[in-house]
């Protein structure tokens, strides 16, 4: 299978591993990549910009009703939720948190099943919560590829054991490894 | 034989289609525009949750039985709402527009898809505290019946006040948040003075048409829920209803970059989203 989009899921200890995992995909990364992070309601983008600053490929807020391209990973706004849509452009939304969070990563991994079907990549991280479990699940269910970080890895290991207890993904890895799998030849469509 | 969850995503979508047709052609409500992404996520949590196998059942039942069918508006329309969210926006009111809404003897302002009120009353309260709250007329509309009426009783829960109380000091407040309501148990009712020149109505942003010309509207996270062409639609309702020198304010995701409109306005600023229409 060829996948056409990664989406990430993270909460306590994210930023250092998004610190650790989106500078390592190169410029011209063939699929997009949607990343909910659990973040305070009343912070600013600087999340997205400390990101692209270090990153290869081009890491931004996204907007409303914005035009999904490769190469470019999306980040939920602070308060809002981030929902794919099917013709394939973004949607944000203040519905209710869900898991005391908003951004939710449930919302995100749903619709973007929804939208991407088996071509998608659900990826798990560290986090003190349970959010992103049943958005895995879900993503397995439509014939996604699973991914959970090693929780002995992970800051913080809440996340990833529920998200293993649920959902029993394809992979477990660490970090860097994690990475290699997405950069295997063939792993994501070619453009 | 056991269809693969691509198949049934297939067949949910025509569904999908086909329920909000039908809802539209039996109850007028139209949600064929709404964000898919948010209308099916809801029709399937609404699904799960119920004893039906399929939205096609589930489009049976929403026909023939009312209060289903109320029940199902209740899951699409989403009335998360607080007192002064984003304080920021509220403070560029004050700084930009107060002033020049200052120079009217008397004012309209529309808040379209108010939910529950909190947004309207928070902005009576800046209203008064600029002292233009008494020659103003506010209209407060919503599409769903519920919250229109818990927005003209004014009583929301205590619980929320300590966070509403910050929120209006970072708004600017100039006096003690709790001058505005009276702790009753575990309500806070909100100063009756407040409602004064408030018009609570149903209006459906969708199908129902320009009721008033104003000199602001204020239609807050309501457009991310609709496609591009449903917000053109509305922001083009909202251009019909707005005075020449106007200000439309919208939520700090929305903007009108996009929309036939934007080329009538300037933005006053990019990150609070308010729009100043042109004179010519
Ligand atoms: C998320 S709330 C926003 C409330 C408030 N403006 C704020 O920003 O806090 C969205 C509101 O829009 C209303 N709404 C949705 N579709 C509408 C329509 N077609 N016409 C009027 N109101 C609508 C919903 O009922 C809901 O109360």
């Amino acid at each position: 299978m060829q996948y056409k989009a990664v989406v990430i899921g993270s909460s306590a200890g994210g930023l250092n591993a998004l610190k650790s995992v989106l500078p390592l995909i190169p410029a011209g990364f063939p699929a997009a990549i949607f990343v909910v992070q659990h973040i305070s309601p009343d912070s600013d983008n600087y999340m997205a910009r400390f990101l692209n600053q270090r990153s290869k490929i081009h890491v931004k807020e996204a907007d409303d009703k914005e035009k999904i391209e490769v190469g470019t990973a999306y980040i939920a706004p602070p308060n809002y939720h981030l929902l794919v849509e099917e013709d394939f452009t973004l949607s944000l939304s203040v519905d209710e948190k869900i898991n005391y969070s908003r951004p939710s990563i449930d919302i995100t991994f749903e619709t973007a099943a929804y939208a991407y079907g088996s071509q998608l990549v659900g990826i798990v991280l560290t986090g003190a919560n349970t959010d992103g479990a049943f958005g895995l699940l879900t993503i397995k269910n439509y014939g996604g590829y699973t991914i959970v970080q090693q929780p002995s890895e992970a800051e913080s290991s809440i996340m990833p054991s529920e998200a293993i207890r649920l959902v029993k993904p394809h992979k477990i890895l660490k970090l860097n490894d994690l990475v290699m799998k997405l950069l295997e030849p063939g792993f994501i469509l070619p453009k | 034989m056991r269809k693969n969850q691509e198949e049934i995503n297939e067949i949910q979508n025509i569904e999908i289609e086909l329920l909000l047709e039908a809802l539209y052609r039996r109850y007028g409500y139209d949600f064929r525009d709404y964000s898919r992404a948010h209308v099916k996520r809801r029709i399937l949590n609404r699904l799960a949750s119920s004893q039906l196998k399929t939205i096609s059942n589930l489009q049976g039942k929403m026909l023939y039985d009312k209060q289903y069918f109320e029940s199902l508006i209740r899951d699409l329309s989403i009335n998360v709402t607080e007192m002064f969210r984003d304080p920021a926006f509220y403070r560029l009111i004050r700084k930009e527009v107060i002033p020049v809404l200052k120079t009217y003897p008397f004012l309209k302002i529309w808040h379209a898809g108010c939910a529950t009120g909190e947004e309207v009353y928070s902005f009576a309260i800046i209203l008064k505290e600029e002292g233009l709250y008494n020659r103003t007329q506010i209209y407060a509309t919503d599409f769903n019946r519920d919250v229109i009426e818990t927005a003209r009783r004014g009583i929301y829960s205590i619980e929320n006040i300590k966070n509403y109380t910050a929120k209006y000091q970072k708004a600017g407040g100039k006096f003690s948040f709790s001058d505005y309501y009276l702790a009753k148990y575990d309500s806070a009712i909100l100063n009756q003075s407040l409602k004064a020149n408030i018009v609570f109505a149903e209006h459906n942003l969708v199908t129902d048409s320009v009721f008033a010309e104003v000199n602001m509207v204020v239609c807050r996270n309501v457009l991310i829920y609709f496609n591009r062409d449903l917000q053109n639609k509305v922001l083009k309702l909202f251009d019909d209803s707005l005075i020449k020198g106007g200000f439309l304010g919208l939520g700090t995701k929305e903007t009108i970059m996009f929309s036939n409109i934007a080329s009538k306005y300037t933005c006053i600023n990019p990150k609070e989203k308010i729009f100043k229409k042109k004179i010519s």
